[in-house]
């Protein structure tokens, strides 16, 4: 009984130090980042590994998702002979929920791992050591253009996977089934909201880029210095920020779609 | 003992009453030592002593919990950011694997420093990289990239990297763990002779006693937390101290014991019950 009450005691202790450490590490990153203005160039790198070498997975999984939609919303709208609204159902349940979220779990799989073990490795071999006795500051030169590029890529990722899961939906109900060409673009055009659906999508595929970002940085940079540290570090970047994506989802949802 | 504490010049790294603890663990116990400019000072000990540790501090990376540590008239753990990163431009540090950057090549990993921390032109870069290359042997190596580098090598590399802002302090960490007897007496010569041409003052932490003590001008031996023996290379022979004798002649047993502290051997194979299950 004493030592569950201990060891209950210790992941809680455990649980609130890696939180303060994650937050004093987003402000360090924060606070140093006015350093990455004159060598923005560092940063479009860094788009590049995190962003674009996502970009497949993403283009694939938004166009299977949105040929999903278009099947599942026209048997479902056939009932009602409303299939005229394909368009309407397949981009609002992409623009507000499947692209930032969906894009999100993938980016956190695919680009967020791949961080937490790129730094953790990078940790493990004493390079950040290194770096700091060369007086090159690892939060400014390492951490730092790999948030902004993560914080950068995720909304235009997410922006991308809607797009390309509109294209598939039409595939699928304009091409197969045989939605009304016009019908399809028009209804979409005339329902979908630009503040109400797409900003509030763009705002919440911001904020999970931030903390997809933020908790797979801090997980490498927190990882113990070995192959094994380094390798429970990066499934914790997976398990923790898919996580923190859906449960955000939630709130942001109630917040934004609420009332 | 020499004259060394009683030289003219202060010495470049001043350490005072330094302790230091991971957790319960007392690595340093009240230790002083000095770093004389222009000279090749050894720091030795068995594994674990906390030497890697003691340059972390000398570098600002740890903060002592008592004592001082300074380096130039400067006190290390009370720099603030900028001054910290501004001392440690004029330090150079050799880790033991190397740690070059994995993801960019031998002639980039050297031109790193320069290109943070300088508007030299690329030419300028391309000269001062070749010509630390060159005092390594590595100027035809400088398109490979570290995976494709021996042991020996990267250690070079990373020290062509190390002395590429000419700093006027050396730290090598473990220089000779793990090398050929060849690319050893290489080390061990650019170790010298780095320091004698370019007015470095170097710090050597090693346990290989042969190699370092045959280059090093003054040498401290650390065990247990505290300094136990001090002196040139001829002292530390001469001297009656038993550390010194045992690490010299590499003795299994002695005031460095062999068993990490356990219970009495019988008692615990017989698995008596004193204090405690296991
Ligand atoms: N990051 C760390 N966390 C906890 N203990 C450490 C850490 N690094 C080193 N130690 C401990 O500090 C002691 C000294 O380590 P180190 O300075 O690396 O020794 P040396 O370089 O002389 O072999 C060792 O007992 C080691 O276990
Ligand atoms: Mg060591």
């Amino acid at each position: 009984m004493l030592t569950m009450l201990q060891g209950l005691g210790r992941t809680a202790l455990d649980f609130f130090q890696r939180l303060g450490r994650g937050h004093l590490l987003l402000l360090q990153i924060l606070s140093g980042s006015h350093t990455l203005l004159p060598r923005f160039g560092l940063v479009i790198k860094q788009v590049f590994s995190v962003g674009v070498l996502s970009l497949l997975i993403i283009l694939v999984s938004g166009l299977f998702v949105g040929m999903v939609l278009g099947l599942q919303g026209y048997n479902t709208l056939v009932d009602f002979g409303a299939e005229e609204s394909l368009g309407v159902v397949v981009s609002l349940s992409l623009v507000r929920e499947l692209g930032p979220v969906v894009s999100a779990l993938l980016f956190a799989g695919r680009a967020g791992s791949a961080l937490t073990a790129e730094i953790g490795l990078m940790k493990a071999t004493e390079q950040l050591s290194a770096m700091e006795m060369m007086a090159v500051d690892p939060v400014r030169r390492v951490l730092a253009p790999r948030f902004w590029a993560g914080v950068i890529s995720m909304p235009l990722l997410a922006a991308i996977f809607s797009a390309v899961g509109v294209i598939g939906g039409y595939f699928v109900g304009v091409g197969l089934l045989g939605v009304d060409d016009g019908a399809y673009w028009s209804q979409m055009q005339a329902n979908v909201d630009l503040y109400k659906d797409i900003l509030n999508g763009v705002i919440k595929s911001f904020v999970f880029g931030i903390v997809v970002t933020w908790i797979a940085i801090f997980e490498g940079n927190d990882a113990v210095p070995t192959s094994e540290g380094v390798s429970r570090a990066t499934t914790r970047t997976v398990v923790h920020s898919s996580l923190a994506v859906l449960g955000l989802d939630f709130i942001l949802t109630a917040l934004m779609f609420g009332s | 003992m020499t004259d060394n504490n009683s030289l003219l010049e202060p010495p470049l790294v001043k350490i005072r009453n330094l302790s230091f603890s991971r957790g319960a663990h007392k690595i340093f116990d009240g230790i002083n030592l000095d770093i004389q400019r222009g000279k090749v000072t050894a720091i030795m000990g068995p594994s674990g002593t906390g030497k890697t540790t003691l340059l972390r501090l000398i570098g600002g990376q740890l903060h002592p919990d008592a004592g001082t540590v300074e380096v130039d008239g400067q006190s290390v753990p009370k720099l603030g950011h900028s001054k910290l990163y501004q001392l440690r431009k004029r330090m150079g540090m050799l880790f033991q694997n190397g740690a070059l950057l994995t993801d960019i090549n031998v002639f980039d990993n050297v031109a790193f420093p320069l290109r943070e921390h300088t508007r030299l032109s690329p030419r300028l870069i391309r000269t001062l990289v070749l010509m630390k290359l060159e005092a390594v042997g590595l100027r035809g190596a400088r398109d490979l990239m570290p995976s494709e580098l021996s042991g020996g090598m990267s250690r070079r590399v990373a020290l062509a990297r190390a002395v590429v802002m000419d700093p006027m302090i050396m730290m090598y960490d473990e220089p000779f763990t793990g090398q050929d007897p060849i690319s050893m007496g290489v080390l061990v010569r650019l170790i010298r002779s780095l320091n004698d041409a370019l007015g470095l003052s170097s710090i050597i932490v090693s346990h290989d006693i042969q190699e370092t003590a045959a280059i090093a001008d003054y040498i401290y031996l650390l065990s247990g937390g505290k300094v136990v023996a001090e002196g040139t290379t001829e002292d530390l022979y001469a001297s009656e101290s038993e550390w010194a004798q045992q690490f010299l002649q590499g003795e299994p047993d002695g005031p460095v014991p062999f068993h990490y502290p356990a219970r009495d051997f019988t008692e615990d194979m017989l698995d008596l019950p004193a204090g405690g299950a296991n």
